[in-house]
């Protein structure tokens, strides 16, 4: 066990990162910035307006051109430096995104920092083996297709991994000679200004700018600009059909991750032996309390076919049970704090609705004092709830740990019951059959279907939403193009004209 | 947070049309939505600041969940939501619209709905969130596993 100490690295205070150096805001305020660790203010951060933002347009503007006309070679060349300086400071950026966030170190440490950086290298390679096409339409006319940056992007970045959703985001529109306005979620604006100080020196100045602040009043000037080609954003439903409209009055594209109420199915035969599999699908129940749940394909519904039902559910009990909590920054601990006071209460209501609707609560259930110095902060128990589909706590994205587990008869039933929500963003599939993984995965409409192993998040594996989850794939190289024009030069090399005048 | 109050909201009953307003309730009293004093207070403090509001309730990830509060008109609503209530507020010269997506209100409409407010640091592009508070849905169920074709004078389905 390692306990790592309280990061001492972070200033009292962060500005605007704009055209490669600090600007404070235009309004001259700040707003605190707790750990939800301790529930304590560790600094102060830039609250930014419309002025911030345009001031970080004029910046990202000034930078696009020369950005976009740098080799490709040269940019794969700059993400994979920076992919290196993340590396040799994976300990400082994990331990500054724990107390962040509030999450375990021993998954920033194992996940988080380490597909950061995996992220930059993979689209430091992508944009290096992309070719643009040709069509030889006839003897005489070629169709070229080339990819062009869009120029300035919007990127609009959630709480729940502040590094690793920007970067999710940063290198592909990086790779794709695009310059970008950032704005962190206000609940965890600092670590990324950590990642900046040990990055910034290699980056132009422009071609990166993070503008902190508000949604209201920071990411509605940013969303709504005609200055920005593309906006991205991950988030709820509410604000990304808000994005959507903005981008409708400009006539811009945006690409949209808006979450999930994932289904996680256990076939009978995942119980035919007590064997590493076995072992490894009840891990893959208690993922509902990865990242204190806060994921948008958290596992937060399990579905236990009938034969296997009360025997696997109650192994899934005790290995929940065994799930440590404690301080975040204890390499022991599994799961940590919620990442903001209000995420706390919203869990708290979703806990009440759940016994309301008569869901029974098989473990958890409550608030978590932690004692001491961890009892300002904010922690819940890992919850199983045994309940129905048809309950709220089955249909919406409670983004806290808890699991809601029902019932299935066969395969079919288990295809109704998973496809049954508003979403499609990711499932499990666990089962010994090959041809029952297959149908399953295939009848699921969601854009990840994990097959017996869940929340696994590698670069080159496309990730995205069906129905109301959103749009695009982030994770592959095809979220190139979501930063990319095509030009086409059609080009007649016939001498003859066509005889019309 | 206090117990909910009723806000006088008028009840609009599940409706089948595009984006539909129905007649009220001629009660008034079966709202599925309703405020905590709190939650009226902070209303009143964001109408003079920010002039008519309107709440459209959200669903999803991270900020998922929350009333969404915006000035009146700047979340455009369509054949895709429904009207939930017109609440009233004193001190509020106009009544404060409570939208949500008729997909969601599909999978809601056993409960009725108590808008509180929190200490809070964000959420989405909603209006509190500057003053660190944030708005939060508490849930309640209704007597009835449906509110499903319930009509304004259907009295029996009224009461908790």
């Amino acid at each position: 066990m390692t306990r790592y100490d309280a990061p001492t690295h972070w200033q009292s205070r962060y500005d605007h990162f704009i055209g490669g150096e600090y600007v404070k805001p235009h309004g001259g305020q700040y707003f605190e910035n707790p750990t939800p660790i301790t529930g304590q203010t560790f600094c102060e951060v830039a609250r930014g307006t419309a002025e911030d933002v345009e001031r970080a347009l004029d910046a990202a503007h000034g930078a696009a051109d020369a950005w976009g006309r740098t080799p490709a070679a040269e940019r794969a060349l700059i993400l994979n430096r920076i992919a290196d300086r993340m590396q040799e400071n994976l300990e400082s950026l994990a331990v500054a995104e724990t107390w962040e966030n509030g999450k375990p170190v021993r998954e920033s440490l194992a996940a988080d920092i380490p597909l950061a950086i995996d992220h930059f290298r993979y689209f430091a390679g992508a944009i290096r083996a992309q070719e643009g096409s040709l069509g030889e339409l006839d003897d005489d006319t070629v169709a070229y297709h080339f990819h062009e940056p869009l120029g300035v992007v919007g990127q609009i970045i959630p709480w729940n991994f502040p590094i690793l959703m920007a970067v999710w985001k940063l290198a592909p529109a990086l790779a794709a000679g695009n310059a970008v306005v950032l704005k962190p979620a206000e609940q965890t604006p600092a670590s990324i200004h950590h990642l900046i100080s040990l990055i910034a020196d290699l980056l132009p100045p422009g071609v990166v700018n993070v503008v902190n602040g508000f949604g209201v009043e920071a990411g509605k000037p940013l969303a709504s600009s005609p200055r920005v080609a593309k906006v991205a954003f991950t988030g709820e439903t509410t604000t990304g059909r808000l994005i959507m409209q903005y981008a409708s009055e400009n006539i811009k594209p945006v690409t949209l991750e808006l979450g999930g109420k994932s289904p996680n199915i256990f076939f009978d035969d995942v119980s035919a032996a007590s064997d590493d599999f076995l072992d490894k699908a009840l891990e893959g129940f208690t993922m509902f309390a990865l990242n204190s749940g806060e994921v948008c394909t958290c596992p937060s519904r399990a579905l236990i076919q009938q034969g296997h039902y009360a025997d696997f559910l109650a192994t899934a009990v005790d290995r929940t049970r065994a799930v440590r909590q404690g301080h975040p920054l204890d390499t022991d601990t599994m799961i940590g704090a919620q990442a903001s006071n209000d995420q706390l209460e919203k869990i708290l209501s979703y806990l009440d609705i759940g016994r309301q609707e008569g869901a029974r609560v098989l473990t958890g259930g409550e608030r978590a004092d932690l004692g001491g110095e961890l009892s300002g902060g904010y922690y819940v128990q890992p919850t199983i709830f045994e309940g129905d589909n048809s309950m709220r706590i089955f249909q919406e994205e409670i983004f806290g740990p808890v699991v809601s587990v029902t019932s299935f008869a066969d395969l079919d039933d288990a295809v109704k019951i998973a496809n049954d929500t508003l979403y499609g963003l990711g499932a499990g599939v666990w089962t010994r059959d090959m041809n029952t993984a297959y149908r399953a995965g295939r009848a699921i409409q969601a854009g990840r279907v994990w097959t017996n192993c869940y929340h696994a998040y590698p670069a080159h594996a496309a990730f995205g939403g069906y129905k109301q989850s959103g749009i695009g794939r982030e994770n592959h190289k095809m979220m190139l193009e979501h930063y990319q024009q095509t030009k086409n030069l059609l080009v007649s090399y016939s001498p003859k004209k066509l005889g019309f005048f | 947070m206090a117990d909910p109050v009723s806000a006088g909201a008028q009840f609009l009953p599940d409706p089948v049309g595009a984006g539909a307003r129905f007649p009220p309730d001629p009660g008034g009293a079966a709202s599925p939505v309703s405020l905590t004093p709190a939650a009226a207070e902070l209303i009143r403090s964001l109408r003079g600041r920010h002039g008519p509001l309107m709440f459209h309730q959200s669903g999803g990830c991270c900020d998922g969940s929350a009333p969404m509060c915006f000035p009146a008109g700047e979340f455009r609503t369509g054949a895709s939501d429904v009207l939930l209530a017109s609440l009233a507020v004193d001190g509020v010269p106009e009544p404060v619209e409570f939208w949500i997506s008729k997909s969601q209100w599909q999978l809601w409409k056993h409960t009725r709905l108590t808008v509180d407010v929190v200490p809070g640091r964000g959420s989405g592009f909603s209006l509190e969130a500057p003053d660190g508070l944030r708005f939060l849905i508490r849930s309640h169920l209704t007597p009835t596993p449906t509110l499903t074709g319930r009509r304004g004078n259907d009295e029996s389905l009224d009461q908790p």
